[in-house]
């Protein structure tokens, strides 16, 4: 990787994230071409909150791998910084969709994993891992082994794990979708603190959101993509103005969202309804 | 409050320790009962087959009797072998399995391991291990004793092929198999391919090669006893060959017996090293198995 600047200080005024008709498309053990998704336009400001929605399956997590660099492009561009992405990038964290915290690791030796792969001394790794237990309110159990956890407080420790590298740049690929109701909720909320105060030098991170959960999106972003049904694109792109600091539980009763949460459905209604439709007659 | 109330009350309170109390001794009891049926049965078997063996029938020249095993063993443990001392001989089959195993082990997993992670080597040498895999790999035992001689050696070779297999495959399906999830995050924490080996790979693919190590201890002792009996200077398997003979065949059970008292022993040690390296483990070690 070649760098002038420091990783995460992008030029002034550059996208933090930009899709220029990136399109992935994967060979299947069968050697059929899938092509999860096409044309993606898509660009996120820095310390912008992005969602992105669409219907089950549609292609959405594809999107934050190829960002990630865990994947690579077929067509297009996918630039970070305003550099494009030809592997994993070290300003960037990923927040996955299942557990992916590592069960042999206590919680303490979990957090410290980033920065110890990243060749932080182990004294120094340890202060700051306990530092972002210590925010995500698991100080008290940094001697646990994962499986010893509930599901939110693993969640927990992978956004520590996470915010612990002081990513510029945030993917999440629905975070919360296996927590229960009340604990998503709160979760949602801590989330929001630990972004807006995230990192060292007082920026926002860019975030990129995926979820189907449309209200979860609305609470929490600054704009929200809807993507069409597989193979996925971008079918339009909603700005959210409701004031922050938001409280994900309130915010949903305000006559504002219900009326965004009308219009964007109206958009992605449409997608889910084709989405199902092809289930039906994949299955017929 | 009426008196009936008030009594009610009393009982029920009384009752619920009480409860408790007797399932606990329900659970005891039935440890004792398993621990008794256990014990019985061993011994209706043992009582079964001296008593037939004694009363003529069965022939005591095939099948011998627990009493005379018992003389056997007795006798061995006190005046020796006709090789020696039966601590070297039992020594002389531990330390062959034993070094065979290690060999076979570190090997298996170091090359599961690699061939799991480099998809290249594992496309080139998969084919040939599959076809050395296919051969009943005990016929090697007489190949080894003409390339290595009488001496440990021949019996090490032949436990370490019998052990290198099933660890192998288990290492590189474990290798194989690590939750894609865990290497992604692991690369994004910034983990190099090398860390992301050592780190997780490992470590993930480590129940599964657990679970070949218990099986593979025993593969060893065969290894080791089938090499002695073709040809040793020391070890049990060659009591199991000099007892054959001699027409001895309380001289071939009682080899069996030690044999067996010996591999329950590394089992154990086994079992004990496994709890302390799993601790992370949900359901504890062997809830798998």
């Amino acid at each position: 990787m070649n760098h002038d600047t420091p990783p995460g200080t992008p030029p002034d005024g550059a996208p933090a994230i930009e899709l220029r008709g990136a399109g992935k498309t994967f060979r299947t053990p069968s050697g059929a071409a899938h092509t999860a998704v096409r044309d993606l336009d898509l660009t996120v400001a820095q310390g912008e909150f992005a969602a992105v929605v669409g219907p089950t399956g549609c292609g959405k997590s594809t999107t934050l791998t190829l960002v990630s660099g865990l994947e690579e492009p077929t067509e297009g561009d996918v630039l970070v910084g305003g550099e494009a992405v030809t592997g994993i990038r070290p300003e960037v964290g990923f927040v996955f969709q299942q557990d992916a915290v590592f069960p042999w690791r206590t919680v303490l030796s979990n957090v410290m994993a980033g920065p110890r792969f990243r060749g932080v001394a182990k004294a120094e790794a340890r202060e700051r891992a306990r530092d972002w237990l210590g925010r995500v309110g698991l100080a008290a159990f940094e001697d646990r082994y994962p499986h010893q956890l509930s599901g939110g407080q693993r969640k927990r420790v992978a956004l520590a794990q996470t915010f612990v590298n002081d990513p510029a740049i945030l993917l999440m690929d629905e975070p919360f979708s296996a927590l229960d109701v009340q604990t998503r909720a709160l979760m949602s909320d801590e989330l929001l603190e630990l972004w807006s105060a995230s990192r060292a030098d007082g920026r926002k991170a860019s975030v990129v959101f995926v979820t189907h959960d449309l209200e979860e999106a609305i609470a929490l972003a600054d704009k929200v993509v809807v993507m069409t049904a597989g193979p996925a694109t971008v079918k339009q792109v909603f700005p959210i103005d409701l004031p922050r600091p938001r409280k994900v539980e309130s915010v949903r009763l305000e006559p504002e969202f219900i009326e965004i949460y009308r219009e964007i459905w109206s958009s992605l209604g449409e997608e889910v309804r084709i989405t199902r439709e092809r289930g039906a007659s994949h299955v017929a | 409050m009426s008196p009936e109330s008030l009594t009610a009350t009393v009982v029920a309170e009384k009752r619920a320790p009480g409860r408790t109390e007797a399932r606990a001794r329900a659970a005891r009891n039935r440890r004792l009962v398993v621990l008794g049926a256990r014990v019985l049965v061993f011994v209706a078997l043992v009582t079964a087959w001296e008593v037939m063996a004694r009363t003529e029938v069965i022939d005591t020249f095939n099948f011998s009797m627990p009493s005379e095993i018992w003389d056997q063993i007795v006798q061995w443990t006190l005046h020796g072998t006709p090789q020696g001392p039966l601590g070297e001989q039992i020594w002389a089959t531990l330390y062959e399995a034993l070094l065979g195993w290690v060999i076979g082990v570190a090997a298996g997993v170091v090359l599961g391991i690699v061939l799991g992670r480099v998809p290249f080597l594992a496309d080139v040498f998969g084919p040939y291990i599959k076809v050395l895999n296919a051969l009943p790999r005990i016929v090697l035992a007489p190949i080894f004793l003409i390339w290595f001689g009488l001496g440990p050696a021949s019996k090490v070779a032949s436990a370490v092929v019998l052990v290198f297999f099933p660890v192998f495959f288990n290492a590189f399906q474990g290798a194989r198999e690590v939750d894609r999830n865990l290497v992604a995050n692991a690369r994004i924490l910034g983990a190099s391919h090398r860390r992301v080996t050592l780190q997780v790979v490992i470590p993930a693919a480590t129940s599964w090669i657990f679970t070949s190590l218990h099986v593979s201890f025993g593969f060893a002792l065969i290894g080791a006893i089938v090499g002695e009996y073709l040809g040793a200077a020391k070890g049990i398997g060659l009591l199991v060959s000099q007892s054959q003979g001699t027409f001895n065949s309380a001289g071939v059970y009682a080899a069996m017996v030690i044999l067996a008292v010996v591999a329950l022993l590394a089992e154990g040690l086994l079992t004990f090293a496994e709890k302390r390296l799993f601790r992370w483990k949900p359901g504890g070690p062997g809830s798998e198995r």
